[in-house]
């Protein structure tokens, strides 16, 4: 049926002559994406270790330095995508001895396949991150504060039960278990390139990086994500489920965490209880460098990887170059200083009115 | 414009129809009552302005009708059938749109994706979909140009916009999205003079186009332009209910001042 309301004429536009659309340019489009002011990093860190240190500029090198900023880069994407939604997650870094020590004791302790623990772990983990989730989106309270109590309850029980189980603080070697071998070559395999042999986490990561991409920049979800982080009172008014969401992205985190304590269990064979802590810092650093903002509703994927990368250049850079590996800690700090201010630039630049 | 707005707005509408009924309405906020025995009518075709001073109760009001805070006395009626939202999502649902003054875009997201959150175009439906992000650029863009919203890049966040534009891209996409009702929340009360006259002619675009709408201000002045139907809050009651007809500007001005206390404090002031 046709509306039987009579519409008058139109009103005039507000502004007499329309100013022509344009596109902005290129340079302007590339200079606003989030990851700009860590590519160029990157890019300048290649090349000053590249100088002043000769053993990295071999190929078995640039391996290691991959192989490194995987293992960083693996989780950093999840905690990437979980600060672009506006979150939180301090317990990344334990989670990940969690995930490692229940997959590796619960196949030892039972004796049962090598697999059982490993998807066992996995639906712990998967816990874990909707706990902390689903306490974010139902009190209200501050992610930071309930992930720092998640923190501390997992770095205790991690070494409670280990302690109660093995009667030491590390797990019982796993290597003679069925299947351990076909979990060793998904989790930490080597592939063999000809010229290069890289491990098999560098190309989880990518996979991982690529899928997060994709989800944010054309999915449906990834559009929510960025307004859940962006402003999540106007997305819930628009009918954007940011409950959902939100714990969606702690049980990202979480997922990842879990494959990487698979990586370090299948590649070492046991865990040390007290492994992880201080890495949730790493993380959290590796996305912000990577453009994303504290405050949630911008970041990407991409940028998390180049966080990650430029942390593993560093790491086994300053070892190529001989010099004190103590440093390190030093150059965090001023590059996540670096990367907050070009950070602030970079917002105020895209939020500006032109 | 107009023929933008007609062409999408819900074809089933006519004219003087009421959309939304409240009656007797209120609502508690644990021992604080902070609305109670509001009437109040959303007919098609017709705005009717809600005014009233800071913590008057609009805000609780337009809550109730939007599904963010369900009430907890009286009946809300959409088109005759009794509802009780307890989500946003439900409100729109039933073709009722809120424009937020102060939460209505996603300042950091490009323009076409705040014109499209929420009801994103997907190309299969199934988890991860691709979104059509080619169509729905072009929709967007095509929708705010035949609105008169000249904006220079469809992909620029939307925070670069002026709040009038923002105010009119996110009535333009409730529009767009089907909504029979329309609820806007003090659109001009942070916009200069031009850019309310702008939010002013798309509200009596959206009524001449068959929408209900409710226009939320504390400015009579505005109110007076484009309303059929005034009611004051105050204090959480109604305490003015008439139709354009049986009111006069003056009269809504000196009752939003405060009417018989400001008369009263005048006197004594008087030297």
């Amino acid at each position: 049926m046709s509306s039987t309301v009579t519409t008058s004429p139109p009103p005039q536009s507000p502004s007499a002559p329309e100013p022509a659309q344009v596109r902005r340019s290129m340079l302007s489009r590339v200079l606003a994406r989030p990851e700009i002011g860590a590519l160029a990093a990157a890019i300048a860190i290649f090349i000053f270790f590249f100088a002043v240190a000769p053993p990295f500029r071999t190929l078995p090198a640039f391996s290691t330095v991959l192989y490194a900023s995987s293992t960083i880069g693996i989780v950093a994407v999840g905690v990437a995508l979980l600060m672009i939604g506006g979150e939180f997650d301090l317990s990344a870094g334990v989670a990940v001895a969690t995930a490692a020590l229940a997959s590796a004791m619960i196949s030892y302790q039972f004796s049962l396949n090598a697999w059982v623990g490993v998807f066992i772990s996995l639906v712990i983990a998967l816990a874990i991150g909707f706990v902390n989730g689903y306490l974010v989106v139902r009190t209200g309270i501050p992610s930071f504060l309930i992930t720092l109590s998640t923190f501390f309850v997992l770095q205790g029980v991690n070494l409670g039960v280990t302690k109660l189980v093995t009667g030491t603080v590390a797990t019982t070697n796993i290597d003679r278990l069925d299947g351990f071998d076909s979990a060793r070559a998904v989790f930490a395999g080597n592939i063999d390139l000809g010229v290069i042999t890289i491990e098999i986490t560098v190309v989880w990561w990518i996979l991982f990086v690529a899928v997060a991409t994709w989800v944010l920049l054309r999915t449906r979800t990834g559009n929510w994500i960025f307004a859940s982080g962006g402003n999540a009172a106007s997305a819930r008014a628009v009918g954007v489920p940011v409950p959902k969401v939100k714990i969606g992205l702690f049980m990202g985190v979480a997922f990842l965490a879990w494959f990487l304590g698979q990586h370090l269990l299948f590649n070492f064979s046991s865990v040390q209880a007290g492994l992880g802590v201080g890495n949730e810092f790493i993380y959290i650093i590796a996305a912000v460098v990577g453009g994303a903002l504290l405050t949630g509703g911008y970041g990407s994927a991409v940028g998390s990887a180049l966080g990650a990368f430029i942390f593993g250049m560093v790491t086994q850079g300053i070892v190529f170059a001989g010099w004190d590996p103590n440093w390190f800690k030093a150059f965090l700090g001023a590059m996540l200083l670096l990367a907050v201010l070009v950070n602030l630039y970079v917002k105020n630049y895209a939020s500006q009115r032109r | 414009m107009t023929d933008t707005i007609a062409e999408h707005a819900a074809q089933d509408l006519e004219a003087g129809s009421p959309l939304v009924q409240m009656e007797n309405v209120g609502k508690a906020y644990g021992a604080i009552r902070a609305l109670e025995g509001i009437n109040l009518t959303v007919n098609a075709g017709e705005v009717t302005c809600v005014l009233g001073d800071n913590g008057a109760g609009k805000s609780t009001l337009i809550k109730i009708i939007s599904g963010l805070h369900p009430h907890t006395e009286g009946t809300v009626k959409v088109d005759g059938a009794a509802v009780h939202f307890s989500s946003p999502r439900e409100s729109l649902d039933h073709g009722i749109a809120t424009v937020y003054q102060d939460l209505a875009v996603v300042g950091l997201m490009e323009v076409w994706r705040n014109f499209f959150l929420g009801s994103e175009i997907r190309k299969g439906n199934y988890p991860l979909a691709p979104m059509d992000i080619k169509g729905m650029r072009e929709i967007a863009d095509a929708e705010l140009k035949k609105m008169g919203i000249t904006v220079k890049d469809i992909n620029q966040p939307i925070g670069t916009l002026s709040g009038g534009q923002r105010q009119c891209v996110a009535i333009a996409r409730a529009v767009y999205f089907g909504a029979r009702v329309l609820i806007l929340d003090e659109p001009t009360a942070a916009l200069g003079v031009k850019q309310s006259g702008v939010v002013l002619k798309y509200t009596a675009a959206a009524r001449d186009a068959g929408l209900g709408v409710v226009f939320i201000t504390h400015n009579p002045h505005h109110a007076y332009m484009v309303g059929d139907h005034f009611i004051i809050l105050k204090l959480g009651r109604c305490v003015l209910d008439k139709k354009r007809a049986e009111v006069s500007l003056d009269e809504l001005t000196a009752e939003m001042a405060g009417g018989q206390e400001l008369a009263e404090l005048s006197h004594e002031l008087e030297r």
